[in-house]
Protein backbone atom coordinates (compact mmCIF):
# COMPACT_ATOMS: atom_id res chain seq x y z
CA UNK A 1 0.00 0.00 0.00
CA UNK A 2 1.07 3.12 -0.91
CA UNK A 3 1.59 6.02 2.12
CA UNK A 4 -1.20 8.48 2.84
CA UNK A 5 -1.42 11.85 4.34
CA UNK A 6 -5.00 11.82 6.52
CA UNK A 7 -6.92 15.01 7.19
CA UNK A 8 -10.22 15.50 9.09
CA UNK A 9 -11.52 18.74 7.78
CA UNK A 10 -14.28 20.56 10.29
CA UNK A 11 -16.50 21.18 7.68
CA UNK A 12 -18.23 20.36 4.23
CA UNK A 13 -16.17 23.02 2.31
CA UNK A 14 -12.90 22.40 3.73
CA UNK A 15 -13.37 18.65 2.96
CA UNK A 16 -14.16 19.83 -0.44
CA UNK A 17 -11.22 21.82 -1.04
CA UNK A 18 -8.67 19.45 0.26
CA UNK A 19 -10.00 16.32 -2.69
CA UNK A 20 -11.24 19.09 -5.77
CA UNK A 21 -7.29 20.39 -5.47
CA UNK A 22 -5.93 17.33 -5.29
CA UNK A 23 -6.62 14.74 -8.31
CA UNK A 24 -4.95 12.02 -5.57
CA UNK A 25 -7.01 12.80 -2.82
CA UNK A 26 -10.40 10.76 -2.03
CA UNK A 27 -12.92 11.11 1.00
CA UNK A 28 -12.87 8.08 3.47
CA UNK A 29 -15.95 7.53 5.11
CA UNK A 30 -16.43 3.72 6.55
CA UNK A 31 -13.49 2.41 4.58
CA UNK A 32 -15.35 -1.22 4.13
CA UNK A 33 -14.68 -0.78 0.65
CA UNK A 34 -11.77 1.63 0.10
CA UNK A 35 -9.74 0.19 2.40
CA UNK A 36 -10.34 -3.15 1.02
CA UNK A 37 -9.15 -1.07 -2.63
CA UNK A 38 -5.88 0.15 -0.96
CA UNK A 39 -5.34 -3.14 0.91
CA UNK A 40 -5.41 -4.77 -3.27
CA UNK A 41 -3.63 -2.12 -4.77
CA UNK A 42 -6.88 -1.29 -6.73
CA UNK A 43 -6.69 1.72 -5.27
CA UNK A 44 -3.87 4.27 -3.82
CA UNK A 45 -4.99 7.63 -3.11
CA UNK A 46 -2.24 10.26 -1.57
CA UNK A 47 -4.50 11.96 0.85
CA UNK A 48 -7.33 10.66 2.31
CA UNK A 49 -10.03 13.54 3.99
CA UNK A 50 -12.23 11.86 6.52
CA UNK A 51 -15.32 12.69 6.21
CA UNK A 52 -17.21 10.51 9.10
CA UNK A 53 -17.00 13.25 11.65
CA UNK A 54 -19.05 15.99 9.66
CA UNK A 55 -22.27 16.67 10.97
CA UNK A 56 -24.28 14.84 8.14
CA UNK A 57 -24.95 11.77 11.09
CA UNK A 58 -28.84 11.79 11.54
CA UNK A 59 -32.17 10.95 10.02
CA UNK A 60 -34.66 14.08 10.00
CA UNK A 61 -38.08 15.25 8.63
CA UNK A 62 -38.27 18.40 6.46
CA UNK A 63 -41.26 19.83 5.28
CA UNK A 64 -43.42 18.27 3.13
CA UNK A 65 -42.77 14.88 4.89
CA UNK A 66 -39.30 14.70 2.62
CA UNK A 67 -37.18 12.40 5.23
CA UNK A 68 -33.74 13.69 5.23
CA UNK A 69 -30.77 11.27 5.39
CA UNK A 70 -27.05 12.67 6.52
CA UNK A 71 -24.42 11.03 3.92
CA UNK A 72 -22.28 10.12 7.05
CA UNK A 73 -25.38 8.12 8.77
CA UNK A 74 -24.49 4.17 9.24
CA UNK A 75 -25.85 1.38 7.29
CA UNK A 76 -26.90 -0.01 10.64
CA UNK A 77 -28.31 2.98 12.01
CA UNK A 78 -30.26 3.73 9.04
CA UNK A 79 -31.91 0.42 9.01
CA UNK A 80 -33.01 0.43 12.26
CA UNK A 81 -34.42 4.36 12.14
CA UNK A 82 -38.05 4.28 13.01
CA UNK A 83 -38.94 6.77 10.23
CA UNK A 84 -37.29 3.83 8.27
CA UNK A 85 -39.11 1.17 9.32
CA UNK A 86 -42.25 2.74 9.29
CA UNK A 87 -42.65 4.52 6.33
CA UNK A 88 -39.75 2.99 3.99
CA UNK A 89 -39.85 -0.47 4.76
CA UNK A 90 -38.24 -1.42 1.37
CA UNK A 91 -34.72 0.57 2.58
CA UNK A 92 -34.27 -0.66 5.97
CA UNK A 93 -34.96 -4.55 3.84
CA UNK A 94 -32.47 -3.87 1.45
CA UNK A 95 -30.01 -2.58 4.43
CA UNK A 96 -30.39 -5.67 6.52
CA UNK A 97 -29.58 -7.79 3.07
CA UNK A 98 -26.22 -6.11 2.84
CA UNK A 99 -23.40 -6.95 4.06
CA UNK A 100 -22.89 -8.21 7.62
CA UNK A 101 -23.67 -6.84 10.73
CA UNK A 102 -20.25 -5.54 11.62
CA UNK A 103 -19.64 -3.64 8.36
CA UNK A 104 -22.95 -2.15 8.30
CA UNK A 105 -21.85 -0.88 11.67
CA UNK A 106 -18.73 0.86 9.64
CA UNK A 107 -20.53 1.70 6.08
CA UNK A 108 -21.89 4.73 5.45
CA UNK A 109 -25.06 5.66 3.29
CA UNK A 110 -22.98 8.44 0.94
CA UNK A 111 -20.09 5.00 0.91
CA UNK A 112 -22.68 2.64 0.07
CA UNK A 113 -23.96 4.23 -3.08
CA UNK A 114 -20.35 5.05 -3.89
CA UNK A 115 -19.10 1.53 -3.90
CA UNK A 116 -17.26 -0.24 -6.01
CA UNK A 117 -18.27 -3.60 -8.29
CA UNK A 118 -17.17 -6.53 -7.22
CA UNK A 119 -16.32 -8.08 -10.46
CA UNK A 120 -13.83 -10.28 -9.81
CA UNK A 121 -11.70 -8.95 -12.36
CA UNK A 122 -11.88 -5.45 -11.31
CA UNK A 123 -10.51 -6.40 -7.92
CA UNK A 124 -7.70 -8.77 -9.27
CA UNK A 125 -5.29 -5.98 -10.87
CA UNK A 126 -3.03 -9.38 -12.60
CA UNK A 127 -5.94 -9.15 -15.03
CA UNK A 128 -7.34 -6.83 -17.86
CA UNK A 129 -10.13 -4.46 -16.77
CA UNK A 130 -11.12 -1.56 -18.07
CA UNK A 131 -12.76 0.14 -14.97
CA UNK A 132 -9.86 -0.35 -13.49
CA UNK A 133 -7.17 0.23 -16.00
CA UNK A 134 -9.01 1.81 -18.67
CA UNK A 135 -8.32 0.65 -22.86
CA UNK A 136 -6.68 -3.10 -21.09
CA UNK A 137 -9.54 -4.55 -22.01
CA UNK A 138 -12.52 -6.67 -20.24
CA UNK A 139 -11.84 -10.03 -18.67
CA UNK A 140 -15.06 -10.57 -17.95
CA UNK A 141 -16.88 -11.04 -21.12
CA UNK A 142 -15.78 -14.47 -22.44
CA UNK A 143 -14.41 -15.18 -18.70
CA UNK A 144 -16.40 -15.78 -15.08
CA UNK A 145 -19.34 -13.74 -15.79
CA UNK A 146 -22.16 -15.07 -13.27
CA UNK A 147 -22.28 -12.13 -11.48
CA UNK A 148 -22.25 -9.87 -13.75
CA UNK A 149 -24.83 -7.72 -16.13
CA UNK A 150 -27.24 -8.85 -18.22
CA UNK A 151 -28.79 -5.01 -18.92
CA UNK A 152 -27.62 -1.95 -20.15
CA UNK A 153 -23.65 -3.03 -20.58
CA UNK A 154 -21.15 -2.27 -22.87
CA UNK A 155 -18.65 -4.05 -25.24
CA UNK A 156 -16.12 -2.60 -22.39
CA UNK A 157 -17.69 -3.59 -19.54
CA UNK A 158 -20.54 -6.10 -18.03
CA UNK A 159 -19.44 -5.19 -14.63
CA UNK A 160 -22.65 -4.71 -11.85
CA UNK A 161 -23.71 -2.13 -9.10
CA UNK A 162 -22.80 -4.18 -6.42
CA UNK A 163 -25.47 -2.36 -3.46
CA UNK A 164 -28.90 -3.45 -2.06
CA UNK A 165 -29.56 -0.18 -0.83
CA UNK A 166 -29.26 1.79 -3.78
CA UNK A 167 -31.82 -0.30 -5.32
CA UNK A 168 -34.42 0.66 -3.13
CA UNK A 169 -33.62 4.26 -3.10
CA UNK A 170 -34.28 3.88 -6.92
CA UNK A 171 -38.14 3.04 -6.32
CA UNK A 172 -38.31 5.89 -3.41
CA UNK A 173 -36.72 8.14 -6.14
CA UNK A 174 -34.84 9.23 -4.07
CA UNK A 175 -32.73 13.15 -4.29
CA UNK A 176 -28.88 12.79 -3.65
CA UNK A 177 -27.54 16.20 -2.44
CA UNK A 178 -24.22 17.20 -3.79
CA UNK A 179 -21.78 19.80 -2.45
CA UNK A 180 -18.71 20.75 -4.68
CA UNK A 181 -16.27 23.87 -5.22
CA UNK A 182 -18.86 25.69 -6.93
CA UNK A 183 -21.74 25.08 -4.60
CA UNK A 184 -24.43 22.27 -4.02
CA UNK A 185 -26.68 20.62 -6.17
CA UNK A 186 -29.19 17.97 -6.11
CA UNK A 187 -29.13 14.75 -8.25
CA UNK A 188 -31.68 12.21 -9.06
CA UNK A 189 -30.74 8.87 -7.77
CA UNK A 190 -31.90 7.61 -11.37
CA UNK A 191 -28.86 9.95 -12.38
CA UNK A 192 -26.34 9.29 -9.91
CA UNK A 193 -25.18 5.95 -11.62
CA UNK A 194 -24.26 5.50 -14.87
CA UNK A 195 -23.90 2.97 -17.49
CA UNK A 196 -20.56 1.95 -18.83
CA UNK A 197 -20.48 2.95 -22.35
CA UNK A 198 -16.89 3.38 -23.40
CA UNK A 199 -16.03 4.72 -20.25
CA UNK A 200 -16.49 2.31 -17.66
CA UNK A 201 -14.00 3.52 -15.41
CA UNK A 202 -16.86 6.31 -14.44
CA UNK A 203 -19.25 4.83 -11.86
CA UNK A 204 -21.14 8.07 -11.34
CA UNK A 205 -21.93 11.72 -12.75
CA UNK A 206 -19.92 13.09 -9.96
CA UNK A 207 -16.65 15.44 -10.39
CA UNK A 208 -13.80 14.76 -8.11
CA UNK A 209 -14.35 16.93 -5.41
CA UNK A 210 -17.77 16.24 -5.27
CA UNK A 211 -18.93 14.92 -1.67
CA UNK A 212 -22.60 13.90 -1.35
CA UNK A 213 -24.01 15.31 2.18
CA UNK A 214 -27.06 13.97 2.42
CA UNK A 215 -29.66 11.46 0.85
CA UNK A 216 -33.61 12.96 0.20
CA UNK A 217 -36.52 10.90 0.51
CA UNK A 218 -39.77 12.14 -0.85
CA UNK A 219 -43.19 10.39 0.55
CA UNK A 220 -44.79 7.49 -0.75
CA UNK A 221 -47.90 5.50 -1.34
CA UNK A 222 -48.76 1.77 -1.38
CA UNK A 223 -46.52 -0.60 -0.13
CA UNK A 224 -43.15 -2.04 -0.35
CA UNK A 225 -40.46 -4.73 -0.02
CA UNK A 226 -36.77 -5.95 -1.17
CA UNK A 227 -35.91 -9.47 -2.52
CA UNK A 228 -32.81 -10.34 -2.89
CA UNK A 229 -31.61 -13.77 -4.74
CA UNK A 230 -28.10 -15.04 -3.91
CA UNK A 231 -25.70 -18.54 -3.65
CA UNK A 232 -26.46 -18.05 0.00
CA UNK A 233 -28.33 -17.41 2.54
CA UNK A 234 -26.82 -14.20 4.44
CA UNK A 235 -23.78 -11.96 3.71
CA UNK A 236 -23.37 -12.58 0.03
CA UNK A 237 -23.93 -10.19 -3.29
CA UNK A 238 -27.04 -10.07 -5.36
CA UNK A 239 -27.55 -12.09 -8.16
CA UNK A 240 -30.55 -10.57 -8.74
CA UNK A 241 -32.40 -8.55 -6.37
CA UNK A 242 -35.90 -6.53 -7.05
CA UNK A 243 -37.43 -3.42 -4.63
CA UNK A 244 -40.88 -2.22 -5.79
CA UNK A 245 -43.76 -0.27 -4.97
CA UNK A 246 -47.16 -1.05 -5.38
CA UNK A 247 -49.75 1.04 -4.78
CA UNK A 248 -53.40 -0.27 -6.09
CA UNK A 249 -57.04 2.17 -6.42
CA UNK A 250 -60.27 0.20 -7.24
CA UNK A 251 -58.68 -3.29 -7.96
CA UNK A 252 -56.00 -1.51 -10.98
CA UNK A 253 -52.41 -0.73 -10.64
CA UNK A 254 -52.47 3.12 -9.23
CA UNK A 255 -48.75 3.46 -9.45
CA UNK A 256 -46.10 0.60 -9.71
CA UNK A 257 -41.80 1.37 -9.48
CA UNK A 258 -39.62 -1.79 -9.55
CA UNK A 259 -35.88 -1.61 -10.11
CA UNK A 260 -33.68 -5.01 -10.40
CA UNK A 261 -29.95 -5.08 -8.30
CA UNK A 262 -27.15 -6.77 -9.70
CA UNK A 263 -28.04 -7.48 -13.38
CA UNK A 264 -26.46 -4.02 -14.43
CA UNK A 265 -23.40 -1.31 -14.07
CA UNK A 266 -26.43 0.57 -11.82
CA UNK A 267 -29.76 0.10 -10.16
CA UNK A 268 -32.15 -0.77 -13.04
CA UNK A 269 -35.56 1.15 -12.74
CA UNK A 270 -37.77 -1.25 -14.70
CA UNK A 271 -39.47 1.37 -16.47
CA UNK A 272 -41.00 -0.69 -19.26
CA UNK A 273 -42.61 -2.97 -16.83
CA UNK A 274 -44.09 0.03 -15.08
CA UNK A 275 -45.47 1.23 -18.25
CA UNK A 276 -47.46 -1.84 -18.73
CA UNK A 277 -48.70 -1.94 -15.38
CA UNK A 278 -50.07 1.20 -14.88
CA UNK A 279 -53.85 1.52 -14.52
CA UNK A 280 -54.01 -2.47 -15.45
CA UNK A 281 -55.17 -5.21 -13.46
CA UNK A 282 -53.31 -7.36 -10.58
CA UNK A 283 -52.96 -10.37 -12.18
CA UNK A 284 -49.97 -13.12 -12.09
CA UNK A 285 -49.71 -12.52 -16.19
CA UNK A 286 -50.03 -8.70 -15.86
CA UNK A 287 -47.03 -9.35 -13.71
CA UNK A 288 -45.45 -11.97 -15.80
CA UNK A 289 -46.01 -10.05 -19.14
CA UNK A 290 -44.64 -6.85 -17.45
CA UNK A 291 -41.49 -8.44 -16.11
CA UNK A 292 -41.04 -10.22 -19.83
CA UNK A 293 -41.31 -6.75 -21.59
CA UNK A 294 -38.69 -5.18 -19.93
CA UNK A 295 -36.01 -8.06 -20.05
CA UNK A 296 -36.72 -7.94 -24.02
CA UNK A 297 -34.04 -5.60 -23.79
CA UNK A 298 -31.34 -8.05 -21.75
CA UNK A 299 -28.51 -9.40 -24.00
CA UNK A 300 -26.40 -12.27 -21.64
CA UNK A 301 -23.65 -12.77 -23.72
CA UNK A 302 -21.99 -15.54 -20.92
CA UNK A 303 -22.90 -17.82 -17.78
CA UNK A 304 -24.64 -14.66 -16.89
CA UNK A 305 -27.88 -15.77 -18.85
CA UNK A 306 -29.69 -17.64 -16.21
CA UNK A 307 -30.35 -14.23 -14.47
CA UNK A 308 -32.96 -13.27 -17.57
CA UNK A 309 -35.49 -15.83 -16.09
CA UNK A 310 -34.38 -15.19 -12.35
CA UNK A 311 -34.97 -11.98 -12.87
CA UNK A 312 -38.48 -12.38 -14.61
CA UNK A 313 -39.35 -15.17 -11.47
CA UNK A 314 -38.50 -12.50 -8.62
CA UNK A 315 -39.53 -9.75 -10.29
CA UNK A 316 -43.58 -11.53 -10.53
CA UNK A 317 -42.92 -13.01 -7.09
CA UNK A 318 -42.18 -9.45 -5.52
CA UNK A 319 -45.23 -8.03 -7.41
CA UNK A 320 -47.84 -11.23 -5.95
CA UNK A 321 -46.93 -10.17 -2.21
CA UNK A 322 -47.26 -6.77 -2.73
CA UNK A 323 -50.54 -7.34 -4.24
CA UNK A 324 -51.84 -9.87 -1.54
CA UNK A 325 -50.53 -7.39 1.14
CA UNK A 326 -52.39 -4.56 -0.67
CA UNK B 1 0.33 14.57 11.87
CA UNK B 2 4.32 13.95 10.58
CA UNK B 3 5.30 13.61 7.42
CA UNK B 4 8.86 12.11 6.95
CA UNK B 5 10.98 10.40 4.02
CA UNK B 6 12.28 7.05 5.43
CA UNK B 7 16.31 6.99 5.62
CA UNK B 8 18.09 3.77 4.43
CA UNK B 9 21.93 3.49 5.02
CA UNK B 10 22.45 0.64 3.43
CA UNK B 11 20.18 1.23 0.62
CA UNK B 12 21.82 2.36 -2.78
CA UNK B 13 18.45 3.51 -4.45
CA UNK B 14 17.07 6.67 -2.90
CA UNK B 15 13.55 5.96 -1.22
CA UNK B 16 11.43 8.13 -2.76
CA UNK B 17 8.37 7.04 -0.63
CA UNK B 18 7.35 9.75 2.24
CA UNK B 19 6.06 8.17 5.37
CA UNK B 20 3.22 9.57 7.00
CA UNK B 21 3.06 8.90 10.73
CA UNK B 22 0.17 9.80 13.19
CA UNK B 23 0.03 10.06 17.31
CA UNK B 24 -3.69 8.18 18.07
CA UNK B 25 -4.73 7.35 21.46
CA UNK B 26 -7.44 4.99 22.20
CA UNK B 27 -9.05 3.09 25.16
CA UNK B 28 -8.36 -0.44 24.86
CA UNK B 29 -10.12 -2.46 27.31
CA UNK B 30 -10.27 0.10 29.84
CA UNK B 31 -6.57 1.40 29.42
CA UNK B 32 -5.47 4.32 27.76
CA UNK B 33 -3.01 3.48 25.01
CA UNK B 34 -0.84 6.04 22.77
CA UNK B 35 0.96 4.92 19.77
CA UNK B 36 3.00 6.87 16.77
CA UNK B 37 2.13 5.09 14.11
CA UNK B 38 2.15 5.30 10.05
CA UNK B 39 -1.19 6.14 8.65
CA UNK B 40 -1.30 2.72 6.50
CA UNK B 41 -1.96 0.69 9.70
CA UNK B 42 -5.13 -1.18 10.23
CA UNK B 43 -6.84 -0.61 13.95
CA UNK B 44 -6.52 -4.43 13.80
CA UNK B 45 -2.71 -4.51 13.07
CA UNK B 46 -2.89 -1.23 15.80
CA UNK B 47 -4.11 -3.74 18.68
CA UNK B 48 -1.84 -7.11 17.56
CA UNK B 49 1.66 -5.33 16.34
CA UNK B 50 1.87 -1.92 18.20
CA UNK B 51 0.10 -2.34 21.42
CA UNK B 52 1.08 -6.00 22.18
CA UNK B 53 -3.00 -6.88 22.44
CA UNK B 54 -3.28 -10.02 20.30
CA UNK B 55 -6.77 -10.69 21.09
CA UNK B 56 -8.29 -9.84 17.94
CA UNK B 57 -7.11 -12.22 15.44
CA UNK B 58 -6.15 -11.92 11.17
CA UNK B 59 -7.92 -14.12 9.54
CA UNK B 60 -8.83 -12.58 5.86
CA UNK B 61 -7.61 -9.29 6.11
CA UNK B 62 -10.57 -8.44 3.82
CA UNK B 63 -13.76 -7.81 6.26
CA UNK B 64 -15.29 -11.27 5.29
CA UNK B 65 -14.40 -13.40 7.89
CA UNK B 66 -15.11 -11.37 11.27
CA UNK B 67 -11.96 -13.20 13.67
CA UNK B 68 -11.39 -9.01 14.17
CA UNK B 69 -14.14 -8.10 15.36
CA UNK B 70 -14.10 -5.85 18.23
CA UNK B 71 -16.44 -3.65 19.68
CA UNK B 72 -15.42 0.32 18.93
CA UNK B 73 -17.63 2.76 21.07
CA UNK B 74 -19.66 -0.47 22.21
CA UNK B 75 -20.29 -1.73 18.60
CA UNK B 76 -19.33 -4.81 16.71
CA UNK B 77 -16.70 -3.51 13.77
CA UNK B 78 -14.25 -5.13 11.57
CA UNK B 79 -10.85 -3.80 12.28
CA UNK B 80 -9.00 -5.37 8.95
CA UNK B 81 -10.61 -2.60 7.33
CA UNK B 82 -10.40 0.57 9.59
CA UNK B 83 -7.24 2.64 9.55
CA UNK B 84 -6.42 3.39 13.01
CA UNK B 85 -5.63 6.90 12.55
CA UNK B 86 -9.81 7.34 11.68
CA UNK B 87 -10.69 6.24 14.89
CA UNK B 88 -7.71 8.04 17.36
CA UNK B 89 -9.82 8.91 20.49
CA UNK B 90 -12.12 5.80 20.47
CA UNK B 91 -13.14 3.03 23.14
CA UNK B 92 -12.00 -0.39 21.90
CA UNK B 93 -13.19 -3.88 23.63
CA UNK B 94 -11.56 -6.69 22.88
CA UNK B 95 -12.71 -10.25 24.11
CA UNK B 96 -10.19 -10.04 26.22
CA UNK B 97 -11.56 -7.00 28.10
CA UNK B 98 -15.56 -8.04 28.07
CA UNK B 99 -14.60 -10.36 30.85
CA UNK B 100 -11.72 -12.04 33.15
CA UNK B 101 -11.02 -15.50 34.08
CA UNK B 102 -12.65 -15.16 37.10
CA UNK B 103 -15.48 -13.61 36.20
CA UNK B 104 -16.06 -14.30 32.28
CA UNK B 105 -18.97 -12.56 30.36
CA UNK B 106 -22.02 -14.40 30.30
CA UNK B 107 -21.01 -14.77 26.44
CA UNK B 108 -18.02 -16.22 27.46
CA UNK B 109 -19.07 -18.61 30.23
CA UNK B 110 -22.04 -19.87 27.36
CA UNK B 111 -19.38 -20.62 25.12
CA UNK B 112 -17.44 -22.46 27.28
CA UNK B 113 -20.58 -24.79 28.44
CA UNK B 114 -21.41 -25.22 24.80
CA UNK B 115 -18.28 -25.85 23.67
CA UNK B 116 -18.71 -22.72 21.32
CA UNK B 117 -15.13 -23.90 19.64
CA UNK B 118 -12.67 -26.44 18.68
CA UNK B 119 -9.17 -24.48 17.28
CA UNK B 120 -10.26 -21.48 19.49
CA UNK B 121 -8.97 -18.94 16.16
CA UNK B 122 -12.48 -17.13 15.16
CA UNK B 123 -13.54 -17.59 19.19
CA UNK B 124 -12.47 -14.01 19.89
CA UNK B 125 -14.45 -12.52 17.37
CA UNK B 126 -17.23 -14.54 17.73
CA UNK B 127 -17.32 -13.76 21.02
CA UNK B 128 -17.32 -9.88 20.72
CA UNK B 129 -19.68 -10.17 17.77
CA UNK B 130 -22.15 -12.08 19.52
CA UNK B 131 -22.08 -9.45 22.28
CA UNK B 132 -22.64 -6.85 20.13
CA UNK B 133 -25.12 -8.54 18.05
CA UNK B 134 -27.42 -9.17 21.33
CA UNK B 135 -27.26 -5.55 21.78
CA UNK B 136 -28.05 -5.01 18.47
CA UNK B 137 -31.36 -7.43 18.91
CA UNK B 138 -31.76 -5.63 22.67
CA UNK B 139 -32.30 -2.56 21.34
CA UNK B 140 -34.66 -3.63 18.58
CA UNK B 141 -32.61 -3.53 15.23
CA UNK B 142 -34.49 -5.22 12.77
CA UNK B 143 -32.23 -8.33 10.55
CA UNK B 144 -32.78 -9.76 7.00
CA UNK B 145 -35.04 -12.75 8.84
CA UNK B 146 -37.28 -10.32 10.66
CA UNK B 147 -40.61 -10.86 8.80
CA UNK B 148 -41.72 -6.92 9.66
CA UNK B 149 -38.94 -4.84 9.93
CA UNK B 150 -41.04 -2.15 11.47
CA UNK B 151 -41.82 -4.46 14.60
CA UNK B 152 -39.65 -5.46 17.30
CA UNK B 153 -37.51 -8.58 16.22
CA UNK B 154 -38.28 -11.59 18.59
CA UNK B 155 -34.74 -13.49 19.92
CA UNK B 156 -34.92 -16.77 17.59
CA UNK B 157 -32.23 -19.29 16.92
CA UNK B 158 -33.37 -18.08 13.39
CA UNK B 159 -32.17 -14.59 14.00
CA UNK B 160 -29.24 -15.54 15.71
CA UNK B 161 -28.11 -16.99 13.09
CA UNK B 162 -28.46 -14.60 10.49
CA UNK B 163 -27.22 -11.65 13.01
CA UNK B 164 -23.74 -13.88 13.11
CA UNK B 165 -23.57 -14.73 9.37
CA UNK B 166 -20.34 -12.62 9.40
CA UNK B 167 -18.40 -14.83 11.68
CA UNK B 168 -17.02 -17.85 9.69
CA UNK B 169 -15.72 -21.13 11.48
CA UNK B 170 -13.63 -23.17 9.73
CA UNK B 171 -13.74 -26.17 11.99
CA UNK B 172 -17.58 -26.05 11.92
CA UNK B 173 -18.44 -25.25 15.79
CA UNK B 174 -21.55 -22.91 14.13
CA UNK B 175 -24.30 -25.71 16.18
CA UNK B 176 -22.56 -24.90 19.57
CA UNK B 177 -21.97 -21.58 19.00
CA UNK B 178 -25.60 -20.59 18.25
CA UNK B 179 -26.64 -23.01 21.32
CA UNK B 180 -24.30 -20.76 23.36
CA UNK B 181 -25.53 -17.58 22.24
CA UNK B 182 -29.06 -18.66 22.88
CA UNK B 183 -28.10 -19.52 26.40
CA UNK B 184 -25.94 -16.11 26.83
CA UNK B 185 -29.18 -14.12 25.49
CA UNK B 186 -31.57 -15.69 27.87
CA UNK B 187 -29.60 -13.87 31.18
Amino acid sequence: MKAFAFERPRDAEAAVALVANRPGAAFLGGGTNLVDHMKLGIASPELLVDVTRLPFDTVEELDGRVVRIGAAVRNSDLSAHPLIRERYPVLSEALVAGASGQLRNLATTAGNLLQRTRCVYFQDRTTPCNKRAPGSGCSAIGGYSRELAILGASEHCIATHPSDMAVAMAVLEAVVQVQGPDGSRSIPIGELHRLPGDEPERDTTLAHGELITAVDLPPVAGVSAYRKVRDRASFAFALVSVAALLDVADGKVADVRIALGGVAHKPWRAETAEAHLRGGPISEDAFRAAAEAELEAAAPIGEEAFKVPLARNTIVAVLRDLSERS
Amino acid sequence: MIYRAPTCAGCRIGVAALVVEATITLTVDGEERTATVDTRVTLLDLLREHLAQASAKKGCDHGQCGSCTVLLNGRRVTTCLAFAVQHDGAEITTAAGVGSAEAPHPVQRAFLDHDGFQCGYCTPGQICSAVGMLAELEAGWPSHVTTDVASAPARTREEIRERMSGNLCRCGAYVNIVAAIEQAAER
